[in-house]
């Protein structure tokens, strides 16, 4: 079996910048990532977009290409289409090329698959012509194409940054219906000095809020009770803002409550977690350095805890540092002292976006009637039920009820599952728990997995 | 009716149910169907409802086609290909066959 002194899992920014310290320091690397080229989410696409669909992404997309360049300057050896689908605690990892799986030893890992948006279930969600707002910015930063008309539903700083991206592309939404709850700004207010500490980003902020309203796109304050219409496809999004019941039609609604770190492999490795009270989600426990609970294996970026692109990228560094460290590899004590002063700083916005932007009451707890589980149609009534009758967490209600166990295995509705749990059963989220995450991490077919022992699998 | 925003990409084209869709090199099949204005394409296993791309990014499974006669294909992570014969994924019999 072929060994690397570092396998890194995902290619965003936290994963290539790793990558980028990690050859600098001399370990042999390989980079596995399941897109066709390098720049996770937030970067994706990033070095096939020409300068006019740059202008429209924004200079901080833009700074994403320099990381790529870098990247794919370095000694790293970088595979594209892999699909990781097993990684064990001693460090071996499955991955699928489509044509075949390969199974690599790694002396450390770095975990830095990132993160996935808040599954935000209401009535209508499931409905063809609504998806997640990230959706819609993949469509125009990969793709270059643009859905006129768009309603925007939800909160937080990535729903103003794509409906303003959509804005300069020519596709100006139809509205913002936001959720942002009465009484949070002055709760958020209380974070603006440790903000002003990264000031960037509040102009920024600010900037595309003005975008937006520049625009002449409605933005509707504190909708509630909103519910998506139609019977095949969208046809209207109704909502209650400024006291009255309101009514859109659209073709396209996009909803976003934030994202939340991906936590399926370091869920596999039964790396401890905990529930993280501010940013409401579960993130693993890591040592400054982003070292999980299991010795060699490290995360960073927001699969650590949710802290932006740039953040990523420098935790990323921080943990290719500590893995050379570990590997007896000299690395300058300056650096990472610099690296984390510059972490600090970065996260400084952290309080007040997070405190801001905390999904809304009814994205945590949705109404009886609503499915939470999308694959397997099981609603929020239900897993109330099976919380009442005894289930005491995830894994149980799985079992009664099959929630979880379609094939996105939980990625969607886990972390609601375990919202409705904690308040029926009047307990703590850490005491609730997640989903036991098992292998394969994506389905595979079975002549692959046969052919594990071929020689293909020694790569 | 969504829209492209640019002429970038070399013209392609496959079948989605015998329907041509045109496509642009360096598409997923998903963006692909959006891009026609082509938005549910599979019928829930349970309930029997029309679903589509709802991520896009490789999480949620709600995109599943067949591809080339081969069910359970994530259209948001599959590249548009030439020729390609996508057909919608029907409940979960095809799943089983």
């Amino acid at each position: 079996m072929t060994r690397y002194d570092l396998v890194v899992i995902g290619a965003g920014p936290a994963g290539m910048a790793a990558a980028i310290e990690a050859d600098k320091a001399g370990l042999s690397v390989l980079v596995l990532d399941e897109a066709p080229a390098p720049g996770g989410q937030i970067y994706r696409a990033v070095e096939a977009t020409d300068a006019a669909r740059r202008t429209i992404l924004g200079a901080d997309y833009a700074h994403g290409a320099e990381l790529a360049k870098a990247f794919r300057a370095s000694g790293a050896t970088y595979r594209a289409g892999a699909s990781v689908w097993n990684v064990s605690p001693e460090k071996v990892v499955d991955y699928s090329t489509g044509d075949g799986s390969r199974q690599v030893e790694a002396g450390a890992i770095i975990i830095a698959t990132g993160a996935v948006e808040r599954s935000t279930p209401m009535k209508g969600w499931l409905l063809p012509g609504v998806t997640t707002a990230g959706a819609m910015q993949i469509l125009l930063k990969a793709h270059g194409v643009v859905e006129p008309d768009t309603v925007f539903v939800g909160s937080g700083p990535l729903l103003w940054l794509i409906a303003s991206q959509m804005i300069a592309a020519g596709a100006k939404p139809k509205a913002i219906v936001e959720t942002v709850p009465r009484g949070r700004l002055l709760a958020a207010a209380k974070h603006l000095p440790k903000a002003l500490k990264a000031q960037n980003y509040l102009a920024k902020g600010f900037q595309m809020m003005k975008a937006v309203r520049k625009a002449g796109v409605p933005v509707h304050r504190y909708g509630e009770d909103i519910v998506i219409e139609g019977t095949n496809h969208v046809e209207a999004v109704t909502f209650t803002a400024d006291g009255e019941r309101q009514r859109i039609e659209t073709r396209h609604v996009a909803l976003h409550q934030g994202v939340v770190p991906n936590q399926q492999i370091t869920r596999l490795l039964n790396c401890e977690h905990r529930y993280d009270t501010v940013q409401r989600a579960f993130a693993p426990v890591l040592s400054e350095d982003g070292e999980t609970t299991l010795k060699g294996v490290y995360v960073a970026g927001d699969g650590g805890g949710i802290s932006g692109a740039r953040a990523a990228a420098l935790t990323g560094r921080l943990a290719a540092m500590a893995a050379a460290t570990a590997a007896g590899r000299s690395v300058d004590g300056a650096m990472v002292a610099s690296v984390r002063a510059a972490l600090g700083k970065d996260r400084a916005i952290r309080p007040l976006l997070d405190t801001l932007y905390a999904p809304s009451p009814e994205a945590l707890a949705p109404a009886d009637d609503v499915v939470v589980c999308r694959c397997e149609e099981v609603t929020a009534g239900d897993i109330r039920a099976a919380a009442k009758l005894g289930a005491p967490g995830p894994n149980q209600v799985k079992s009664y009820l099959r929630a979880g166990m379609g094939p996105c295995q939980g990625r969607v509705c886990g972390l609601v599952v375990a919202e409705i749990m904690a308040v029926t059963r009047g307990e703590s989220l850490d005491a609730i728990g997640y989903y036991r995450i098992r292998p394969p991490l994506k389905p595979l077919p079975l002549a692959e997995l046969a052919a594990l022992d071929e020689p293909i699998a020694a790569e | 009716m969504p829209t492209r925003i640019d002429a970038s990409g070399e013209r392609i084209a496959f079948t989605f149910d015998g329907q041509r869709v045109e496509a642009r090199s360096g598409d997923t099949v998903a963006a692909a169907l959006i891009a026609a204005g082509i938005d549910a394409t599979r019928r829930s296993a349970l309930s029997g409802m029309a679903r589509g791309p709802y991520c896009m990014m490789g999480i949620c499974f709600d995109c599943l086609v067949a591809i080339d006669g081969v069910p359970n294909r994530q259209a948001c992570m599959v590249e548009a290909r030439e020729g390609l014969v996508v057909t919608t994924q029907d409940g979960a019999m095809e799943a089983l066959s």
